[in-house]
Order: structure tokens, then C-alpha cells, then sequence
């Protein structure tokens, strides 16, 4: 054990990730996606305008909201998935191809929230 | 052997000995309803990203202006987009029911020597999720 801990220095701190982006994901996406993917476009609640939108995500709180909504689930995403390639479907041979990519993706996605949010003023 | 012995062993052989291992079919996760759950519950995690890359396009073309987001709002309403979000939800949601209901088994919890039951720590999770729930819808809708 010991020695495969030392060997993987990053997994505790991508595990920690991905149960922080458990938690968030368990806990705000449930209602995030009620609201904007059925109830808005199903009409049940009027759509909220451009303007109206706009003012909302000008919020400093709802900029830390959408920040935290997307980049930690991320990450939760990156370590299921690697994971479930992994065991899952047994494709091993790609190991680090499909590690690169999970939590590459992450990064990047983590990186482009950053950088949305911060261009709005 | 020791595994000294056979790694020395393996040297001299041109082919590298077949050992047995008994071979686990891909579809394993097909056998057992508890497997396929594992599966699913794994798998919640790809409808999470995939409303996390929804977010970032909504806040894309709501920082392009009014017509940017318009475009946002009609693919929103396209009926297969509104069948993913459905499916999202479902997905979702199974992820925050056994996740809060693993938590118990995470945090172990004791107070003046008497763990505090299960059904305690994975209620106050289901309380704070409707009520953080409540708050964002709140915010948003006020």
C-alpha cells in the first residue's frame, strides 16, 4: 500500500476532488437542471430574458454558484469515468490516453468557467 | 516460485508464459441488478458533465448579447435536447440518492461515545438539498 501510495502522489488530491464535485453535483444539480433544461423550455415557468439573465450571472453570488456548478462536478466526471472505462469496460491498454483526457477535460473545462465568468463584468 | 524466481525465469524464455486467469467478459455489469446499479450510478456522472458543457454554453451567449442567447434558448427547446435534459434529471437525481445514502457509511459521526444513527446523517443531507434546492430556485426566480 505504502508503496503505491507513493507512487501516486495525485490520487488522494484527485479523489478529494471528485467527492467535493460528488457533493456539488448531488446537491445543486437536481434543481439546475429542473430549471433550465424542463422548466423553462417546457414553458411551466416564463423564460427568463436576456436582460433579466444578464443582471443574474452579474451577481458576484451567482458567479461563485456557476463557478462552483462547473468545475468541481467536472472533476467528479474526469474520476467516474476514468474509472468506469477502466473496470467498466476493461480498456485498459489506453490507460493514460483516457486518464489525459478526463481530467485534461476538466482542467480545461474548470479553465473556460474562469475565464466566462471573469470576461463578464 | 517467488516472484524473484519468476521474473528470472521469464528471461530465458523466448514467449512470455501464459498464465491462467480466469477471463471476465466485458459485459460482466449485464449479470446482476446490483452490478448494472454500479454501472448506472457510475455513468450519472457523464449526464452531470453534460449539463455542466449546457451551463458554460449558456454563459457563452449570454456574454454575446441578446440574440446569442436567443440561439441558446431555442436549442433548449429543441424536443430532443429537452429528452436529454429529462434524462439528465433522472440520472441526477439517482446520483444524489445513493450518494446521500452512502454518506453514512463516510461519516462516521459519534457524539458522547454513541454513533449517531445512519438514518440521521443521511436525512440532514436530504434536508440540506431542499433546502439549498429552495434557495436557488429563489435566487433565480425572485
Amino acid at each position: 500500500m505504502a508503496a503505491n501510495a507513493s507512487k501516486k502522489p495525485l490520487e488522494p488530491f484527485v479523489w478529494t476532488l471528485f467527492s467535493a464535485g460528488g457533493v456539488v453535483a448531488a446537491l445543486l444539480m437536481p434543481v439546475h437542471i429542473f430549471l433550465f433544461g424542463l422548466a423553462f423550455p417546457l414553458g411551466w415557468l416564463p423564460d427568463l430574458s436576456h436582460g433579466r439573465a444578464l443582471a443574474l450571472i452579474e451577481h458576484p453570488l451567482e458567479k461563485i454558484y456557476l463557478f462552483v456548478l462547473c468545475s468541481l462536478p467536472l472533476f467528479h466526471w474526469a474520476h467516474r469515468f476514468r474509472y468506469t472505462l477502466y473496470d467498466g469496460l476493461q480498456i485498459k491498454h489506453l490507460n493514460e490516453v483516457i486518464t489525459v483526457f478526463c481530467y485534461g477535460g476538466a482542467i480545461i473545462g474548470t479553465a473556460l468557467a474562469t475565464y466566462l465568468l471573469w470576461s463578464i463584468p | 516460485m517467488t516472484p524473484h524466481e519468476t521474473n528470472r525465469a521469464t528471461q530465458y524464455t523466448l514467449y512470455h508464459p501464459r498464465w491462467y486467469r480466469t477471463r471476465v467478459s466485458t459485459y460482466w455489469w449485464l449479470r446482476k441488478w446490483c452490478y448494472l446499479k454500479f454501472v448506472l450510478r457510475e455513468l450519472s456522472s457523464v449526464f452531470v458533465a453534460y449539463f455542466v458543457v449546457i451551463t458554460l454554453l449558456q454563459i457563452h451567449s449570454l456574454s454575446r448579447g441578446p440574440e446569442a442567447y436567443a440561439r441558446f434558448e431555442r436549442l433548449m427547446h429543441n424536443p430532443l435536447v429537452i429528452a436529454l435534459s429529462a434524462i439528465s434529471l433522472l440520472f441526477v437525481l439517482f446520483h444524489t440518492i445513493t450518494w446521500f445514502n452512502l454518506a453514512p457509511r463516510a461519516i462516521v459521526v459519534r457524539l458522547g461515545g454513541m454513533r449517531i444513527p445512519d438514518i440521521l446523517i443521511a436525512g440532514s443531507n436530504y434536508v440540506a438539498w431542499l433546502m439549498i434546492s429552495a434557495a436557488v430556485a429563489w435566487f433565480i426566480l425572485r
